[in-house]
């Protein structure tokens, strides 16, 4: 009956035992480990809210950073744009100028070809004019020299104004 | 990895070992008959000395000292006075028959060796009995160690706070925080903090001492927590806790049990009468339950030791053969009182929290979940 009878001293020593180690650790270890416990949970946890919100400003920022470059990258395109406008429109005008310069040098020299050729024309003219008078004057003094070759033209300019 | 790498030299070595203590202890058995019974109720009950190893006059016990009051006077002497109950010192002696356990005080201050055979008038049984027995020293050492490493854990705390746990700390941890949020939480509700302290002591003396208790040498080998006056101081504790933090509904509920059909209430208050005796068998069933589960795995194991040499009586050979059986098995239970120290330590927590919980008026439903 020793096995379940409780021994007085054993009780005592344990209650004394049980007692002073509880006071201890309640005092010194149990509120000690669950602060410990729930500060670092609070700090883990404060620290993955401040991660999360960090990577959503990253994120942001991020966003913020392509608008910024696209908006760049835009306007890069606009000044190329309008500076290829600009050069082709400068080239277009330079090109029309040009041409018109050389329509006008080509009617000046036209012109120019047109005088000359009018008046060598008239020279020629004038030239051929005198040469057929002079021919025709050789001529004449030669064929009317004979009668009847006379009466034969005379004759012959008959018949064609007949036939006129 | 160092154990790793010399694991096999330390398991031969403890083979070797056991088997120089197996046949030491053999051949003493030889000498005299070996009961099995006595035997395992001397190893499992409390003892005035710390009996080591050997029989008898050869055997090596640390004295303890015993500490009375008797008669008004404080007595304290070593417990190896009375020679393993074969002495009297002082007309002191321990108790016989009934009296086993017991320091009675013989009719006159004899002091020598008890002849067997002779009677010896007993003058009356020493009440006051402070004893720093086996199971004492083994609390105080406990309770000590238990002390030292929840103090180290506790100063980790305050060294490096809010870093990740290390060392004893990451072993402790775990523990702490599964019953904090898996036992007391959701038994104790709003009120958790207040039993908090309580019942992590309550978890944590709980399990070194069922561990200590399966280490068979020196610091450990007590059946501390197999000990119904252990056991008890810790139901009644319990028991106390929970009636003080009992609230009106606690106590209407008991008076007048809701649910229940009024007939098992007014004539004879049947339901009422029930749920007193609930309330005292609570406590009473924590009590028997600590100590019969470990008591029961002392006494299998000590059954298989006592195999070795109830065969070895027969023929040391046998004795030997059996031993490979019997260390097999040993170490089986032991792996198994290693499962029941945690979950006679797990469950002795969780009733209790749910016993308080309870009295405080957690919501029912709540509690059937954890239960």
């Amino acid at each position: 009956m020793e096995l379940i009878k409780p021994s007085f001293g054993l009780i005592f020593w344990m209650l004394l035992g049980f007692g002073i180690f509880f006071f201890i650790l309640a005092k010194f270890v149990w509120p000690v480990i669950t602060q410990g416990i729930a500060s670092r949970n609070k700090k883990i946890q404060d620290q993955l809210e401040e991660a999360e919100r960090v990577h959503a400003e990253l994120g942001n920022l991020h966003f913020k950073h392509e608008q910024m470059l696209a908006q760049a990258k835009a306007e890069r395109d606009d000044i190329l744009n309008e500076a290829r406008v600009i050069s082709e429109k400068m080239k277009e005008e330079s090109k029309i100028k040009a041409d018109a310069e050389a329509q006008s040098i080509i009617a000046d020299a036209k012109q120019a070809i047109q005088m000359e050729k009018m008046k060598a024309i008239t020279d020629l003219k004038n030239e051929i004019a005198n040469f057929s008078i002079n021919i025709a004057e050789k001529i004449m003094t030669e064929e009317l020299s004979d009668k009847q070759k006379q009466e034969q033209l005379i004759e012959k300019w008959v018949k064609e104004s007949n036939l006129n | 990895m160092i154990y790793k790498k010399y694991s096999h030299w330390l398991t031969g070595l403890f083979v070797a070992l056991f088997m120089v203590v197996c046949s030491l202890s053999l051949q003493a058995s030889e000498d005299e008959g070996f009961n099995a019974g006595p035997f395992i109720i001397e190893h499992i009950t409390d003892s005035y000395g710390w009996h080591i190893c050997g029989d008898g006059d050869k055997s090596v016990t640390i004295p303890l000292p015993v500490l009375l009051v008797d008669d008004g006077h404080f007595v304290v002497f070593m417990s190896n006075k009375f020679h393993h109950g074969e002495a009297a010192y002082n007309g002191y002696a321990m108790g016989w028959g009934d009296q086993k356990g017991d320091i009675v005080k013989l009719a006159d201050d004899y002091t020598g060796h008890l002849e067997e055979g002779v009677v010896y008038p007993v003058d009356h049984v020493c009440k006051f009995n402070i004893s720093i027995t086996k199971n004492v020293c083994a609390l105080i050492i406990s309770l000590i160690l238990i002390t030292w490493i929840f103090l180290s854990v506790a100063k980790q705390y305050k060294l490096r706070p809010n870093q990740a746990p290390k060392g004893l700390q990451a072993i402790v941890e775990p523990v702490i925080v599964f019953l904090q949020e898996e036992v007391i939480a959701p038994s104790l509700g709003k009120n958790a903090p207040k039993y908090t302290p309580f019942l992590l002591t309550l978890f944590f003396f709980i399990l070194f001492n069922n561990l200590m208790g399966l280490i068979p040498i020196f610091p450990g080998g007590a059946n501390l927590t197999g000990n119904i006056a252990v056991t008890g101081i810790l139901a009644l504790i319990t028991f106390f806790v929970t009636q003080f933090s009992g609230k009106k509904e606690y106590w209407k509920d008991i008076i007048n049990t809701p649910g229940v059909p009024w007939w098992l209430k007014i004539p004879l208050p049947v339901m009422p009468l029930v749920e007193i005796i609930g309330v005292f068998t609570k406590p009473f069933v924590l009590m028997v339950r600590l100590f019969a589960n470990i008591t029961a795995g002392h006494i299998i194991v000590l059954g298989f030791i006592s195999l070795i040499f109830i065969f070895g009586q027969m023929a040391p050979a046998l004795g030997y053969g059996v031993s490979v059986v019997s260390i097999f098995f040993y170490l089986f239970m032991s792996f198994l009182e290693l499962l029941v120290s945690f979950i006679q330590a797990f469950v002795f927590t969780l009733l209790s929290a749910i016993y308080i919980g309870a009295a405080c008026g957690e919501e029912e439903e709540e509690l059937q979940l954890t239960e």
